[in-house]
């Protein structure tokens, strides 16, 4: 017999969740053991990830802030993990004080967190949803108190893409996001890639396979699939780049060689 | 008490040159959200707590811890960070930030040694509550997750127990073993028991009924073979009734995919199977005499002859009543129908033994199938029990009935024999007891039924012979007894059957009335007459006076609603005047017919076409009622005239027939007679004062062409 919609998942607190991992390469404590020693295992693999995970977080902000900039202040972020600091309601809410922010995360303890961390602040919400079920998302009663759908909204697919395998359908789950979406929203997107950066091929096999034991999938991506995730969507200036060459702050020659890894970019659709 | 910082003369940018060294060493460290920019601004203000603090007339630290803290906050929480952060202020900040002309080198040495312990002391500090907040704030939020979930959970168990209380399936949820762990109500009110069978296992619900399979798919599933099955199964309840359900059995396997346990759902059809059970039972039996129908009856006999073994036979008797008809006709449907009741309770109890089976297959058509009969005898056996059974009258509400019957009985062996031919052995076997008399069965002869043609196969071919014009029309002449001349001819059908020859319509005139093909045939016939008559006409045959034709009309056309219009029709068509046409009609028809029924006659008697009351004589009619009918001719049936062929006639039959003719005169109604053989028989009757007349005497039916001749 299928189990029933409503009927709810488990929570296993013994296996490593990639939020709490994540946030751990960010410095943070909201992690367990469990999540450690996947973490530190990935770090022994690949020192470099923390780097990344900083300049991905800190590609998120400059094109939060690029979306406001362009009118955009609705937020969709699907697989928003852990918040911690620099948060997007934070970044958008500086910019545009009555910025709307959905966060959704499939990970109970994650949506529990941000619940705690969200009360009160207004122009928030958080839903347990996957991106696996797009129409779900998009149909839920916080999506449509939130998010007005007749308005541009930037979505936001940061650091996520890479947990859904090939037969998960990735490219049709974004389509079902991007049919739902106004014309003159924003994909801003960032995946993991072997293609930039000092990575090399052995080290993201190793730690695919590290994630691959803690229950979770990790797919690296070339720029030409990755590239695929915006079909529909015109790419803005300047396009696919390496993280730390996405409207980058300040001189680039500054950042970590760690920055230029992965893949980035925004879109608009039409 | 004031304190006045003592003047340094320090380099220009000194807090901000310092500040960007900071930001180089620190960045890099750092998890901050804050560009390198806004970063570096942060450092700005920091450092200038430092200075501050370090420039002081009277030295105090506590601001380094101001500034631990401060990165801290800034997410310089790496333990290489605090390294780089001490690092930079150890080599730097006397250098930017002090004037080594007021702050001596040994005392800013110390001091800067100082301020570095208050900002290790400081970061250590936060960075702890940090941590300490952190996982506090995560261990709530697992908690509400689980907790969230625990809810959901129950919510969900809540749910699915109001399914599993409040269905209307019966559920027992049952261990591998068979044990029941778990029932709802609505399987212990099926089961019949006050309190749920608990501590009973599923293997103990055995039934007498339960088909074989039951138990192999239930061994299956216990061994993890099958995942569920479904069978209509029996069991008793405890107060000893059966309980008839739908089962469905399911397995539930542990996560490791072992079976664990059953899930046994029931569905109370014993309602369903009840009225199923009526159902067939009113499918196969038939309503009148509950006796076993046509269609169980061919179910049997197929079962019988497709089971049988090269030894195996088969024997049947069918009975058919003599005259029941007649009954019928005189008496009315109730009687008939109570007849048949008393005659199915007689024959009962003489087709009751193994192998035998009596069955009711048609109106009063009975028939005993006897299968695997010891011997050819015993059929007939049965047979003249059936007809002792009858011998005695049957007393139906006050009257008592004289019943025969005229048997059928055929035996052989089941090999290559079909349904339908035994069948139609013994109805051909029937026929012959019955022309031989009735009242008395006949054994089936393979030659006699070659020869006999079933009424089955008749009536099979009837509808092929009218589309493929194997009728054909023959004319026997009406005399005019005045003057010995021709006054017209009634048309008689028959069937040129290409396997049987020639056929009477009596062979299949009541078959086609009773399929209803009558109403075709009898438009074909009344077309074809009328069209003949005409020919006669237009050849001027039978001189200046034109010749009428007479064509039967059976009782199912005298019903059908379109006779009126057919007939004008048909007239009008040929360009034949009404009167050139007389419709007969049985007197047995037509003194049944009521107001209704007669007004088509009527209608057509004043259209001018004639109507002959046919048989007259033969149906009891009252004599009184002869004047409400619209007939102007009157046939004597032939048994009237058969006493006038002696000479000399038999007085009183010449007595009826004047009386009759008289009567008839008196109500304006000519006299025709049938059947006048002899030449003193039509003297007689013309002395009577008949009007016309038919029979061999004057001329035998023949084709159209030879009516001249009879002139």
């Amino acid at each position: 017999m299928e189990r029933p919609t409503w009927a709810p998942q488990g929570i296993d607190l013994s296996v490593p969740s990639v939020s709490r991992v994540y946030d751990y390469y960010l410095g943070g404590s909201h992690n367990f053991e469990v999540d450690r020693i996947t973490a530190r295992r990935a770090l022994e693999a690949f020192p470099g990830i923390p780097k990344i995970v900083q300049a991905n977080r800190a590609f998120m902000r400059r094109a939060v802030r690029y979306a406001v900039e362009c009118g955009v202040t609705q937020f969709l972020d699907i697989g928003s993990g852990i918040p911690t600091f620099g948060s997007v309601h934070e970044v958008a809410r500086q910019a545009a004080p009555d910025a709307r922010v959905l966060y959704v995360d499939n990970d109970p303890v994650a949506v529990a967190h941000s619940r705690a961390v969200l009360s009160g602040v207004p122009g928030t919400g958080i839903l347990t949803g996957d991106l696996r079920e797009p129409e779900a998302v998009l149909a839920s009663r916080e999506a449509r108190e939130l998010l007005d759908p007749s308005r541009p909204t930037a979505l936001l697919l940061v650091a996520v893409l890479h947990f859904l395998e090939d037969e998960e359908k990735p490219h049709e789950r974004v389509a079902t996001l991007r049919d739902a979406l106004a014309p003159g929203s924003l994909l801003v997107l960032s995946h993991a890639s072997g293609d930039n950066g000092p990575v090399t091929v052995e080290q993201c096999g190793r730690v695919a396979e590290i994630y691959r034991d803690g229950g979770s999938r990790l797919v690296m991506r070339a720029e030409s699939e990755v590239a695929r995730f915006f079909e529909g969507f015109e790419p803005v200036d300047p396009g696919l780049v390496p993280i730390g060459r996405w409207r980058p702050d300040g001189q680039i020659e500054d950042e970590d060689p760690m920055a230029f890894s992965g893949i980035v970019g925004v879109g608009r659709k039409a | 008490m004031t304190e006045t910082v003592p003047t340094h003369h320090l380099p220009p940018d000194g807090l901000r040159r310092f500040a960007t060294i900071w930001c180089r060493a620190l960045y890099p460290a750092t998890a901050t959200s804050m560009t390198k920019r806004e970063f570096e601004d942060l450092l700005v203000a920091l450092s200038e707590r430092l200075a501050i603090a370090l420039r002081a007339r009277s030295f105090d630290p506590s601001p380094g811890v101001s500034v631990g803290e401060a990165l801290v906050t800034a997410h310089c929480t790496a333990p290489e960070a605090l390294t780089r952060a001490l690092g930079v202020i150890d080599a730097y900040l006397l250098l930017y930030c002090a004037d080594p002309a007021v702050l001596g080198p040994d005392e800013g040495r110390s001091r800067c040694a100082k301020l570095q312990h208050a900002i290790a002391a400081g970061f250590a500090r936060a960075l702890q509550e940090r941590t300490r907040s952190e996982q506090e704030a995560l261990s709530v939020a697992a908690l509400t997750a689980q907790t969230e979930i625990a809810n959901a959970l129950h919510e969900s168990e809540t749910r699915f127990r109001a399914v599993f209380r409040d269905a209307a399936l019966g559920i027992a949820i049952a261990g591998i073993d068979g044990e029941i762990i778990d029932t709802n109500e609505s399987f212990a009110r099926m089961m019949g028991s006050a309190s749920p069978p608990r501590r009973r296992n599923v293997l103990d619900w055995t039934h007498p009924d339960d088909s074989p399979e039951v138990w192999r798919l239930q061994r299956e599933l216990m061994r993890g073979e099958r995942e569920h099955y479904q069978v209509e199964k029996p069991y008793s309840r405890s107060d000893g009734t059966v309980l008839w359900t739908n089962l469905t059995v399911s397995l539930l396997r542990d996560a490791e995919g072992e079976p664990r346990y059953m899930l046994v759902m029931v569905e109370d059809v014993s309602e369903r199977r009840l009225l199923n059970l009526r159902l067939r039972y009113q499918a196969t039996h038939d309503a009148l005499t509950d006796l076993p129908n046509r269609s169980m009856f061919f179910e049997r006999l197929e079962q019988a002859l497709a089971a049988g073994s090269s030894q195996s036979r088969v024997g049947l008797c069918y009975l058919d009543l003599d005259g029941f008809k007649a009954v019928n006709d005189s008496l009315g449907h109730a009687v008939g129908d109570q007849l048949l009741i008393a005659v199915a309770e007689r024959l009962q109890p003489c087709a009751s033994g193994p192998g035998q089976m009596l069955a009711r297959i048609g109106g009063d058509e009975f028939v005993a199938l006897f299968v695997d009969p010891p011997t050819v005898d015993s059929v007939a056996e049965l047979a003249r029990r059936a007809l002792d059974a009858l011998a005695t009258p049957v007393t139906v509400g006050d009257r008592e009935l004289m019943v025969r019957a005229s048997i059928g009985v055929v035996e052989g062996p089941t090999r290559n024999l079909t349904s339908a031919e035994v069948l139609r052995s013994a109805d051909i076997t029937m026929y012959r007891a019955k022309a031989e008399g009735g009242n008395r069965y006949a054994l089936a002869d393979p030659d006699s039924d070659a020869r006999a043609i079933s009424r089955h196969h008749l009536t099979h071919h009837l509808p092929a012979a009218l589309k493929g014009c194997e009728f054909f029309i023959e004319y026997q002449p009406l005399v005019r007894m005045e003057d010995g001349s021709l006054e017209g001819a009634e048309a008689l059908v028959r069937w040129s059957h290409p396997r049987h020859g020639v056929l009477g319509p009596d062979r299949f005139i009541p078959l086609a009335e009773h399929t209803g093909l009558i109403v075709p045939l009898g438009r074909w016939v009344l077309q074809e007459a009328v069209r003949q008559a005409c020919q006669w006409q237009v050849r001027g045959i039978g001189g200046p006076r034109p010749l009428r034709v007479n064509v039967n009309l059976s009782p199912r056309q005298l019903h059908h609603p379109e006779l009126v219009e057919d007939t004008v029709a048909v007239l009008e068509e040929a360009g034949l005047p009404p009167s050139a046409l007389c419709l007969e009609v049985t007197e047995t028809a037509m003194i049944r017919a009521d107001e209704n029924e007669l007004r088509p006659l009527r209608e057509l008697a004043e259209l001018g076409v004639g109507i002959a009351l046919d048989d007259f004589g033969t149906g009891y009619s009252n004599l009184a009622n002869l004047r409400r009918l619209p007939a102007n001719t009157l046939k004597l049936d032939r048994s009237f005239t058969q006493g006038l062929q002696r000479d000399p006639a038999d007085p009183v039959d010449l007595k009826i027939v004047e009386g009759i003719v008289s009567l008839a005169h008196a109500l304006r109604l000519s006299v025709t007679v049938e059947g006048v053989e002899t030449s003193t028989q039509a003297e007689q009757l013309r002395e009577l004062g008949c009007d016309s007349a038919q029979g061999w005497f004057y001329a035998r039916p023949g084709p159209p062409e030879r009516l001249p001749e009879a002139v």
